[in-house]
């Protein structure tokens, strides 16, 4: 195979990361820290139904300062995650394609996730 | 599930997996903000309402397909060696089904409790 002897550049430190390529690998990493919560999401659950104790033991784990950072980072993900999905799913539909408009959503989505998590977190 | 998840099956299913989610998430990020439940009675009595049980399993199939389309498209393009790929692969699905059942029988108990 001739192929395998081509030349490849992929040297990341002189490649430029517009603000729209930096928010869709928000957009992968987001996802695949979320899959890493399922378990845990899934343990809780189970727990907080399984009766009285399970219900205030629940409370106590979420009550750790630790689990509240985790959770924290958790709801910033799902948030870029929800936000750049929304985005992505305009974009199909031809809506927001040019380049300006684009890099405006881009920036908006990476603002506006950490700000909601914030207000989220303070509420919850 | 591989062969059916690709292409523009796992397109469309990623997208209308997505809406579900997105939906739910907002419905429950507001319902636990205002509403959320002081007792484990008070909890267990709100899964074990069929709406909400019915709710949350959907919730649960739109999760797992939309982790494994997700996954999937990742692994795929970062892990090329194909052994490695497919024992990721194989450890992400036995996980998700897994994961699943989890939150079946969980969901499943309240209801059958209360």
């Amino acid at each position: 195979m001739t192929t395998k002897n081509r030349p490849v550049y992929l040297d990341l430190k002189q490649f430029r990361f517009p603000i729209a390529a930096i928010m869709s690998v928000g957009h992968r990493a987001s996802g695949v820290l979320m899959i890493l919560a399922i378990p845990f999401l899934a343990y809780i659950l189970d727990l907080s139904l399984a009766g009285p104790d399970g219900f205030a033991a629940v409370k106590t784990i979420l009550d750790s300062l630790f689990i509240k950072l985790v959770l924290f980072v958790v709801l910033w993900a799902m948030l870029h995650h929800l936000l750049a999905g929304i985005r992505f799913l305009l974009i199909d539909f031809h809506m927001g394609v040019e380049k300006e408009i684009a890099t405006k959503s881009a920036q908006a989505v990476m603002v506006a996730a950490p700000v909601l998590a914030v207000l989220i977190g303070l509420i919850l | 599930m591989s062969r059916q998840a690709s292409g523009l099956r796992a397109w469309a299913l990623q997208r209308i997996s997505a809406a579900y989610l997105g939906l739910y998430l907002i419905y429950m990020l507001g319902h636990l903000s205002f509403n959320a439940p002081e007792s484990f009675e008070a909890w267990r009595t709100y899964v074990a309402d069929p709406g909400v049980s019915i709710g949350m399993l959907l919730f649960v199939v739109a999760l797992l397909i939309h982790a494994w389309v997700g996954i999937r498209d990742v692994l795929i393009d970062y892990v090329h060696p194909i052994m490695a790929r497919v024992t990721l692969l194989s450890l992400f699905a036995i996980g998700f089904v897994g994961c699943g059942l989890w939150f079946a029988k969980a969901i499943f108990l309240a209801s059958v409790a209360a």
